[in-house]
């Protein structure tokens, strides 16, 4: 969705959270994209401030001035609601994304893109990819300890960017070694047991359609035709209060 | 019931990346419903055997094959490797590694997954399966939240839920503890009484598979099969001392003791066997007479874990109350079933991980203050893969990696203790060589040289030779020794009970997080809680003790040892 209504956008976020209060996720298992989505958030703002200080006034159309800060950058009122809108944006999808990461099975989701089309060989590479990432962490720490033990350090702030750059590379090199393994190892189980025999194939985990996704399905049809419409009521993407 | 199901008529083959073939000759027939191991130590073609029987060769591993091999009378060159999987199932080794589905019922219905079998009966046969297999409880459970006997029953599950006629199991036992190891085996008879199926077992660990019967055992080195006959016939001959398999360790000490090893004894298990009355006294008089080696143990103590606890972020309590002493230059193993905190313990020591109670002591000094890095200078850790060691593409320069990163030698010092590893390693003479052209223990090699070139005072090994067959284990171990001998502590983590009894002299026993024994290693297998607990079982030996009516079996095996030490220092110096 390209909306940038603020009406829908709080809206949204309102939802988001709910979503997130309902599922039932704990906190503390996905504080560290939280986290990161915010430094992200802060970021973007900061960079849009600094590069185009008054974009908000050309989607507006209008400039209301508060005060001067420093040099070319001045405190705008439509800075302010446009960037307030980019922050919304990040409170009405992140938890969404959360949500759907944290609670759907790979099985289901990969099962769910064989039925809409998309080959199960895609399907079930997106499956063991997410599958094998705890794996592939476990590995990768007790590696990255082995080599800590060897004097390679990752984050050492005494080193140049090209030294810390050379290590990484030299941190990596027995991770890609023992994950061709590992894929060699899989590849070959998987074989064995009969998989890309067929074009077609049947899931264990397949879920049937119920009442509930079809509300689900009709909601999201509603938000998409919503923010569709808004385009057409505001004349584009955004919600202007400074026209009124 | 004659019916031939696997069928090699002069069967050879040659994999498409290198010169010389790695099958030569193969005649081999397989009946329906026998029960067969096949045996070999590393690269004698075992495994390329088995690749050629279910169809990774040439699906995976392409190859030229001459001569004929027939799958249940058709010709290998029309079948696929999906024709071949609805005819024969294969266990691969390493049940963790081979786990697809997210859940356990799920992995279970994998293969019915691709034969486009419908949800109704797909649920209704991996039920069916997982009952058979004692894992119906677990079917919503993650595979890697299992214990190790239990991921294998899924692993068995997932191949027999599709109707096979043969099981193919490749190294079941590769990174098993011994009691599950034991288990396995019986496991994989009953499926063989069961359900009649042709069952081919491949594996280097030959007492352990001979727990149950088996009908034949064949015999392969240097890409042949050079012995085809009964356990009991094989073990009467010396082809498994020719090729470097591992006698049972009975069989051994019935040598030792002078007895010739005949069919009519029944050698192929120790409950099968029967000596005479003569032979017992042979074995008695033996035991007597054999010398015990009294080995000087330093007091000093180089390590100590005082009333160390640790606890993982996410709650698992990993340590409770650990105090262990490590003496200056011994040899010492620390046992456990997968889980029991051997890996932890090494964690903290290398201070990868933070203990929250306790402390670790170098030479009497608190070391909670030192870095990893500062640690590492004492205390060398070598990872059980040496493929997540090794950074480096020469040989050299891994090996000096750590010297160059720490930046104080000049570049002559550092070649110059890098040549004094290599050689110290046995690696000198390849010094300039690539390491992918190394075998697998020459790269342990390299990974233990690159650790002693930091001049630690100790080194720990974690599972120094997991997978590795008798000859391997041998050339790793003596090499250990060697460096043991010259003041190098090691400590070695293990569920190897082999391993523990010829290297060590003494082993801590963890179980649940707790040091539940801390004594000489033939003392900890006498101890049948302990045994029961740490997941290792009792030693064919002390039941040939008992067998022979000596009541001291500890000493019986201590004895034995000693001897078998003697024995290989001689082969050795030959």
């Amino acid at each position: 969705m390209t909306t940038f209504d603020t009406r829908l956008l709080a809206a949204l976020a309102v939802l988001a959270f709910v979503l997130m209060a309902v599922s039932r996720i704990r906190i503390s298992d996905v504080k560290i994209l939280f986290w990161f989505s915010f430094v992200f958030m802060v970021l973007n703002n900061v960079l849009i401030f600094l590069f185009s200080p008054e974009h908000g006034c050309s989607i507006y159309g209008s400039r209301t001035e508060i005060c001067h800060l420093f040099l070319r950058y001045y405190l705008v009122n439509e800075q302010l609601f446009y960037q307030f809108n980019v922050v919304l944006k990040y409170l009405a999808t992140i938890p969404v994304v959360i949500v759907f990461v944290s609670t759907t099975d790979p099985s289901e989701f990969a099962s769910s893109l064989n039925r809409i089309g998309i080959s199960y060989k895609i399907a079930y590479s997106v499956s063991l990819a997410l599958r094998y990432i705890p794996d592939i962490q476990r590995e990768y720490h007790d590696i990255s300890n082995s080599q800590q033990a060897r004097g390679l350090e990752m984050a050492s702030r005494k080193q140049s960017l090209i030294k810390r750059l050379k290590n990484a590379v030299m941190m990596i090199f027995p991770l890609i070694i023992s994950s061709m393994d590992r894929i060699e190892r899989i590849a070959n189980a998987m074989e064995l047991r009969g998989f890309g025999k067929d074009r077609k194939r049947t899931w264990y985990s397949a879920r049937p359609f119920r009442v509930s996704d079809y509300i689900a399905i009709a909601v999201c049809i509603l938000m998409l035709a919503a923010s569709i419409a808004l385009n057409f009521i505001n004349g584009g993407r955004y919600f202007n209060p400074f026209a009124l | 019931m004659s019916e031939n199901v696997i069928e090699f008529r002069n069967f050879g083959f040659k994999y498409a990346a290198q010169a010389e073939p790695t099958l030569y000759d193969i005649n081999l027939t397989i009946k329906k419903g026998e029960k067969v191991l096949i045996c070999g130590p590393s690269g004698c073609g075992k495994s390329t055997l088995v690749h050629c029987m279910n169809g990774l060769i040439p699906a995976s591993y392409p190859g030229q094959a001459t001569g004929e091999l027939l799958i249940d009378g058709k010709s290998f060159r029309d079948l696929d490797i999906f024709s071949i999987s609805k005819t024969i199932g294969t266990v691969l080794q390493d049940a963790d590694a081979q786990f697809i589905g997210l859940t356990v019922g799920e992995d279970i219905a994998f293969a019915l997954e691709n034969d486009r079998v419908p949800l109704d009966e797909m649920k209704k046969r991996v039920r069916e399966a997982a009952s058979l297999l004692g894992v119906d409880d677990y079917l919503h459970h993650a595979p890697h939240e299992l214990s190790g006997g239990l991921k294998q029953r899924v692993g068995f599950a997932g191949v027999l839920v599709d109707d096979v006629s043969i099981l193919l199991f490749d190294e079941p036992l590769a990174n098993l503890d011994p009691a599950t190891g034991k288990t396995t085996m019986e496991l994989i008879d009953e499926i063989h009484q069961r359900t009649g199926d042709t069952v081919i077992i491949v594996e280097h660990r030959l007492e352990d598979v001979l727990h149950r019967d088996v009908d034949r055992v064949i015999l392969m080195d240097e890409g042949r099969i050079i012995s085809d006959c009964t356990p009991a016939r094989l073990l009467s001959s010396n082809l498994l001392i020719e090729t470097g398999i591992r006698e049972p360790l009975y069989i051994t000490a019935l040598k030792y003791a002078g007895i010739s090893i005949t069919e009519d004894i029944e050698p192929q298990r120790i409950e099968t066997l029967s000596l005479d009355v003569g032979q017992r006294e042979t074995v008695r008089s033996w035991y007597r007479s054999a010398p015990v080696e009294q080995q000087a143990v330093s007091e000093e103590i180089v390590i100590e874990a005082r009333d160390l606890g640790f606890t993982y972020d996410n709650g698992h309590t990993a340590l409770t109350d650990i105090d262990i002493a490590i003496r200056k230059g011994e040899m010492m193993s620390i046992v456990g079933k997968n889980g029991a905190g051997k890996s932890t313990f090494a964690k903290i020591l290398c201070g990868f991980e933070k203990p929250q109670h306790g402390g670790i002591y170098l030479n009497g000094k608190d070391m909670s203050g030192l870095s990893i890095k500062e640690r590492a200078k004492h205390i060398g850790y070598v990872m059980q893969n040496p493929n997540q060691m090794i950074n480096k593409s020469m040989i050299r320069d891994e090996v000096g990696l750590a010297l160059v990163l720490e930046g104080k030698l000049t570049r002559e010092q550092i070649d110059e203790r890098v040549d004094e590893v290599l050689g110290i390693c046995g690696l000198y003479p390849y010094r300039n060589w690539p390491i992918s052209a190394l075998s697998y223990g020459q790269k342990k090699r390299v990974t233990i040289a690159s650790i002693l070139a930091m001049g630690p005072q100790v080194i720990i090994l974690d599972e120094p030779t997991a997978g590795q067959d008798y000859r391997h284990y041998t050339e790793i171990m003596e090499f250990l020794r060697e460096l043991n001998s010259r003041g190098i502590t090691i400590v070695l983590i293990t569920h190897d009970m082999h391993l523990m009894l010829e290297y060590c002299n003494r082993a801590v026993v963890l179980s649940g997080g707790r040091k539940i024994a801390d004594t000489a290693c033939e003392a900890v297998l006498a101890d049948s809680e302990v045994v029961e607990k740490a997941r290792l079982k009792e030693t064919s030996l002390s039941t040939l003790a008992q067998l022979c009516g000596i009541d001291d079996p500890q000493d019986f095996i201590r004895r034995f040892i000693s001897m078998d030490r003697e024995v290989r220092d001689q082969r050795r110096t030959v």
